[in-house]
């Protein structure tokens, strides 16, 4: 199958158009269909995407399921994955039908909602899959659009005001990417992304206004993707437009938005930034370990004050993907390995966190963490699985929360131990919050009157936790299932960034 | 074997936590007891047959990244057995007792099932217990770490009912964390100095640690102290030492079992085993092990203080328990390792039981824990009188001075204080103080529960939450059921007798010691570092214990414990995984400890202290902690007995005699008496100097930080639109959202087309 890839990105959008063309009415018959058909192009392309796992060849480092055709305007349609991508496609395929099935109950729009999900689909795996520059810039902005949608139409009260936040914070990033990629375009002459990634891009120092410019060039362009990628991820302090938009966002677009599309920030750290501006991305390395650290100790304590569930798992979500952002520039083997399984298990523990606040606002229409209290007298099942994604959240050993926080600690350690003691300080916060917000809602005593005839998790709702409490727990006791795919594509990354930076990074190394 | 012991206890509470719908709960308590006794039973074989080789059996691959590299995999040696014996025995007889002690709780509804969920924890508990001591590298040991915090966790707030018990268990996991923190730095340093986390590896490069120098924040460190001080930081937390241990007492929240097995025989002495399982790197960290003698004698003392005036019968177990674990850090501070484990041996019979009997005295009163409120109980309860008398015979360390002879407690405490008699003559005077303390607190329990006049109801109730009417009527207090007496007989079988029996092992000559833990003859090298290690790794690098080898084996993912006919091949592959840094010690050291000789420095004083009499007709030079502890002057053994006898007839004094002295001398030294019923005010303080300001700065950083700050500038400047956008979006339909979007779509398209045409030309 030469076009894998492709077959994979485009199921869901074809089952779009389908449903968009032919599906026509908003009784419960056609609901239903929209429904049932989002599940299965959605359970489809995870199928399909097996094969690409099983295809995938760890060993090779390069570029693999290549595709390449010339496309409108004379430019390049290119696809194809390596260690560093594939998991994150494997990740958006296993999680959208749990999104899918997590919507089962929506009543409004059904179809558009079924049609936004699917084209979100397709364009979070044309980025994680886009081998060319222009390809991939589309996919990455144009994903804003279905997400904007799902916000601005089936959200919650402000729910415009949060969807324009999002869009105006996440597009204001992009149009200095934009100049970036056109300058990138200018330097080297080509959109084709594995040519750029051995491209070595001017390191010369020179200066603009005055000031004197380390590391040139590449410091620039690495400046411009990170103001994109850095409002993606989100990093502090351009993270408060994420609990806006997760609070007013319906359940399953908070899933997708935790679980899938803050990974594009970290993913384009990985494709980009660090191998293609070495030099720019080691000038900025110790700025950015730090705004990860501060994020990690800020945005934890910020969710310790929270009254509204999703916001606090929302700072939860900024506090994690500061591990993430503080083990890719700490650029060696285990903070990067880390950072890719951090982000992995996160997809997960979010996602899953999210619908556990999705499973009772169900129930009750409220998030007010007041509200709730001794749901474990009335929801046993509830407890013990929302326990349980407390407990991956909080970085328990066994669960894949552990994993992708240890090695990341290991790789920072490594590098600066100010700013692994400042992270390290991390277990002790996210126990903090995690805990509170648990013990809060789901034990004591059941008192509130509203909460006393409150059912438990029907078996539709434990269906779609299952896969996810698998997962976490596969991962957390064998590891090796992740790091054996992308272990190899990370030695070489981290390999040839260590080449290109001048001598300072590895003598600090040699030291120990 | 050991793979049986190490899973079984996890069936167990799979079966018992899932299953017990199917199967019924007292199926499933039934299943999850019987193998914890299977386990129990497996323990004791080994226990009893191992012959102090160390190997390894590898389970699964875990963490790999890089030239980090772990596998889920089982170390056998001395210190193993030890704690497999004591995990599993206390465990499996706390299960037993629970059938007796969980039959009947007023907490829960007469629909509420509680009973197999309490089992399941209980045997998830002893589950993670195991892979905490079974543990052959420092993540997996983490792994075990947390999981019993978890388990110590639920089990605390078992009574989810109670906000009081909650809040207990919130605190014990944080305060932990707090120690965990400590303990991920020092795996992370570890790993950053000797590349590896297994401890074969890491204690191959600990002589080499001596010498290193790392930067660790503003300043360099000796690697060795610091990685020691790290990693006992984590001990602290759990093993609830000064100043992080102010869970422990909150802690007694959970069902008096958990108390029993959790908070007093296992989960807190992972600390201890944790500091003796380190021995390797600790013997050249001189500055950690004297902080860890030091803290760990001030605990001891300061636990014992607070014990003095304490009400609630478990709380002053608690706190005893908490002195205890001082006494085992002080004799590991020493170096003394074997005696620390010889008293953490023989305290988890005797605390166990001490734990054990108050549930059944709680039992017998109806779930009544104040002191105040008992008297009398010596003939209604006969049975737990008597089970109670020998646990405090066996803690204040009854025995006759000078001889062998005496309760579990008497030998192992006493090998403690002569341990630190050679090692810290000031830690030596406290743990004699702290002994007395230790002797009155435990007879003023006696006293007050078991004899006088019943005070039932003379005491109002300080906790809520019990769901039962105590103030009502008073039901007479009853003997407990068998299935909980016969646990109590087991343990008092080994409160009396398991000092006597493993006191030559522990803590008998020196030779027979080292036999025992595997380790090599003592060597008289004249200092540490590079000398001893080469000694070792060219004297023993054909016997390395093959853990090396597991490299390759969890390579290929086998489960193999390579045989010793490899072991050649065995040495090699350690010469080859070792770091740089251990060129001179390749070979990690034999057997479950290490104890180096004294230094010159150290020997000139250890020889003043002795008896030199005693040190003439010795056939060895005291050249070692052990050697040296049985050379001590007369007095300084018979010192812990006067103390005790002091404590018992201060005690008789106040509680037997006159009654009426404790109040007025609590009238009297007023301040005295509120601060130490108020635990030194540690609670307060830490409410004050972290919990407030946490809670303030989270408050200040969300709504000036993220909400004035940074909304309000990212926002105002850059988003000046936002307001007018929302105003007319506000009148809009959601429809209109459509609108918005097909707009971005229109101008993505601009900017993709421009972008082409320029970049074209």
């Amino acid at each position: 199958m030469d076009n894998l890839l492709s077959i994979i990105t485009f199921i869901p959008a074809v089952a779009a158009i389908i449903m968009a063309l032919f599906l026509r009415g908003d009784d419960a018959a056609a609901q239903n269909n929209a429904k049932w058909l989002a599940l299965l192009a959605t359970t489809a392309t995870f199928l399909v995407s097996l094969f690409l796992l099983a295809g995938f060849d760890p060993a090779n480092t390069g570029m693999q399921f290549v595709e390449e055709y010339d496309w409108i305007l004379g430019l390049n349609y290119k696809m194809g994955v390596d260690g560093i991508s594939i998991l994150f496609v494997m990740l958006t395929t296993f999680l959208m039908p749990i999104t899918i099935a997590s919507c089962w109950d929506v009543k409004v729009r059904v179809k558009e909602y079924m049609i936004a999900f699917l084209l979100l689909e397709t364009l979070m795996l044309g980025v994680f899959c886009a081998l060319d520059l222009v390809l991939f810039y589309l996919f990455f902005e144009a994903g804003l659009i279905p997400m904007f949608l799902i916000i601005g139409i089936w959200g919650g009260k402000e729910r415009i005001y949060a969807a324009f936040k999002f869009f105006l914070y996440t597009f204001l990033g992009s149009v200095l990417m934009l100049v970036a990629m056109i300058t990138m375009y200018w330097a080297a002459g080509t959109t084709d992304i594995p040519t750029l990634l051995t491209h070595n891009f001017s390191s010369e120092t020179f200066s603009l206004f005055g000031i004197s410019i380390t590391g040139g060039l590449q410091t620039m362009l690495f400046l411009a993707f990170f103001a994109s990628f850095a409002v993606k991820m989100p990093m502090w302090p351009v993270h408060t437009w994420l609990p806006d938009a997760h609070v007013q966002a319906p359940t399953a677009g908070s899933v997708v938005l935790a679980a899938i599309l803050l990974k594009m920030g970290g993913y384009g750290f990985l494709r980009f930034s660090l191998p293609m501006f070495p030099v720019g991305a080691d000038v900025m390395a110790p700025l950015v370990l730090w705004l990860s650290a501060i994020a990690i100790v800020y945005t934890s304590l910020v969710a310790l004050a929270q009254q509204d569930m999703k916001k606090l798992i929302a700072y939860s979500s900024v506090a994690h993907m500061g591990y993430v952002t503080m083990g890719i520039f700490s650029a060696n083997q285990q903070g990067v390995d880390g950072a890719i399984f951090q982000m992995i298990s996160h997809g997960f523990i979010s996602g899953a966190l999210f619908l556990c606040v999705g499973v009772i606002y169900d129930r009750m229409h409220t998030r007010e963490i007041d509200a709730y209290g001794g749901l474990v007298n009335r929801m046993p099942a509830y407890a013990m699985i929302f326990m349980f994604f407390t407990m991956a959240n909080v970085g328990l050993p066994g669960t894949s929360g552990f994993i992708g926080e240890f090695l990341v600690l290991v790789g920072v350690f490594q590098v600066n131990t100010w700013v692994a003691l400042v992270a390290t300080t991390g277990v002790i916060l996210s126990a903090s919050y995690g805990l509170y917000l648990y013990r809060r809602v789901v034990m004591g005593d059941l008192i509130k009157e509203a909460l006393k005839s409150i059912t438990d998790m029907s078996r539709r709702e434990k269906a779609i936790f299952a896969p996810l409490v698998v997962m976490t727990l596969l991962l957390g006791v064998y590891p090796v299932l992740v790091t054996d795919i992308i272990g190899p594509s990370v030695t070489a990354l981290v390999t040839d960034y260590q080449a290109a930076i001048p001598v300072s990074g590895d003598a600090q190394l040699a030291q120990h | 074997m050991a793979t049986i012991i190490l899973l079984a206890p996890l069936v167990g509470a799979l079966i018992c936590g899932f299953g017990w719908r199917l199967l019924g709960e007292r199926a499933g308590q039934v299943i999850a007891t019987a193998l914890v006794f299977l386990a129990a039973l497996l323990s004791w074989i080994i226990f009893l047959t191992f012959d102090g080789e160390t190997y390894r059996v590898v389970l699964l691959r875990w963490i790999e990244s890089g030239s980090l590299g772990t596998e889920w995999a089982i170390r056998m040696d001395r210190l193993t057995a030890i704690m497999l014996v004591v995990v599993t025995s206390v465990s499996a007889l706390v299960h037993l007792y629970s059938f007796g002690y969980m039959a009947h709780d007023d907490n829960w509804g007469p629909h509420e099932p509680y009973r197999a969920r309490f089992f399941a924890y209980l045997s998830f508990f002893t589950f993670a217990m195991l892979t905490l001591v079974t543990a052959d590298n420092l993540v997996q040991m983490f792994f075990g770490w947390e999981g019993v915090g978890v388990a110590s966790y639920l089990l605390i707030g078992f009574y989810y009912k109670k906000p009081s018990a909650n809040a207990a268990a919130m605190k014990a996991f944080i305060v932990n964390r707090v120690g965990d923190f400590g303990f991920a730095l020092g795996i992370l340093g570890l790993f950053l100095l000797t590349d590896s986390i297994r401890f074969d590896e890491v204690f191959a490069a600990a002589p080499a640690l001596a010498d290193t120098d790392i930067t660790f924040l503003w300043t360099q460190w000796n690697a060795a102290n610091l990685i020691g001080v790290l990693l006992f930081i984590g001990a602290m937390g759990k093993s609830a030492q000064l100043f992080l241990h102010t869970w422990l007492p909150d802690a007694m929240e959970g069902p008096t079992p958990v108390s029993a097995l959790i908070h007093a025989a296992t989960m807190v002495t992972a600390g201890v085993f944790l500091v003796c399982r380190m021995s390797p790197v600790y013997e050249y960290a001189p500055q950690a092990l004297a902080f860890i003698t030091v803290l760990g004698a001030c605990t001891a003392f300061v636990a014992a203080t607070i014990g003095l005036v304490q009400n609630d019968i478990k709380r002053v177990i608690a706190y005893s328990t908490m002195s205890q674990l001082g006494y085992m850090f002080v004799a590991a501070g020493v170096g003394a390792y074997p005696v620390a484990m010889f008293h953490l041996f023989t305290h988890a019979f005797f605390k166990a039981m001490l734990f054990l009997g108050a549930g059944s005295v709680i039992h017998a009163t109806h779930h009544e824990q104040d002191m105040r409120n008992y008297g009398g109980l010596r003939k209604k309860i006969p049975l737990t009188f008597w089970a109670m008398l020998i646990g405090t015979l066996a803690i204040t360390g009854v025995g006759i001075p000078l001889t062998y002879l005496g309760f579990a407690g008497f030998l192992s405490k006493d090998a403690v204080i002569e341990s630190a008699y050679v090692g810290n003559t000031g830690a030596f005077w406290m743990l004699i103080v702290a002994a007395c303390f230790t002797s009155f607190y435990s007879w003023r329990l006696m006293f007050l529960t078991f004899f006088g006049e019943n005070r039932a109801g003379s005491v109002g109730h300080g906790h809520a939450g019990h769901g039962h009417g105590h103030d009502d009527h008073h039901h007479e207090p009853h003997e407990s059921p068998m299935i909980m007496l016969i646990p109590l007989g087991v343990l008092a079988l080994g409160s009396v007798f398991s000092g006597m029996i493993w006191y030559k092992v522990f803590f008998g000559d020196e030779v027979a010691v080292r036999d025992w833990f595997g380790m090599e003859a003592a060597a008289h090298g004249e200092a540490h570092g590079e000398a001893h290690g080469a000694a070792d790794a060219a004297g023993h690098s054909a016997e390395a214990p093959a853990a090396a080898t597991g490299n390759t084996a969890a390579a290929t993912g086998d489960t193999a414990a390579a045989p010793a006919t490899e072991a050649p091949a065995a040495g090699a592959a350690a010469a080859e995984a070792a770091p740089e840094e251990a060129h001179s010690a390749s070979a990690p050291p034999k057997g479950a400890l290490v104890m180096l000789p004294f230094t010159e420095a150290e020997q000139a004083l250890v020889d003043a202290k002795l008896d030199p009499k005693k040190v003439e007709s010795a056939e060895h030079a005291p050249t070692t902690i052990i050697n040296a502890a049985h050379l001590v002057p007369a007095w300084v053994k018979v010192a812990p007995f006067i103390a005790m006898l002091i404590g018992l007839f201060t005690a008789w004094m106040f509680y037997i005699r006159n009654p009426s002295l404790p109040a007025r001398l609590a009238a009297n030294q007023r301040p005295l008496y509120l601060f130490l019923l108020n635990k030194w005010y540690f609670d307060e303080l830490y409410d004050w100097a972290f919990v407030r300001p946490a809670k303030w700065l989270s408050n200040f950083l969300w709504k000036r930080g993220d909400g004035a700050v940074i909304d309000g500038s990212i926002n105002g400047v850059a988003m000046g639109i936002i307001p007018m956008l929302t105003r007319l979006a506000g009148r809009a339909q959601s429809g209109y959202v459509f609108h918005y979007a097909f707009a971005m779509v229109l101008g993505i398209v601009a900017l993709i087309a421009w972008v082409t045409l320029s970049g074209a030309q």
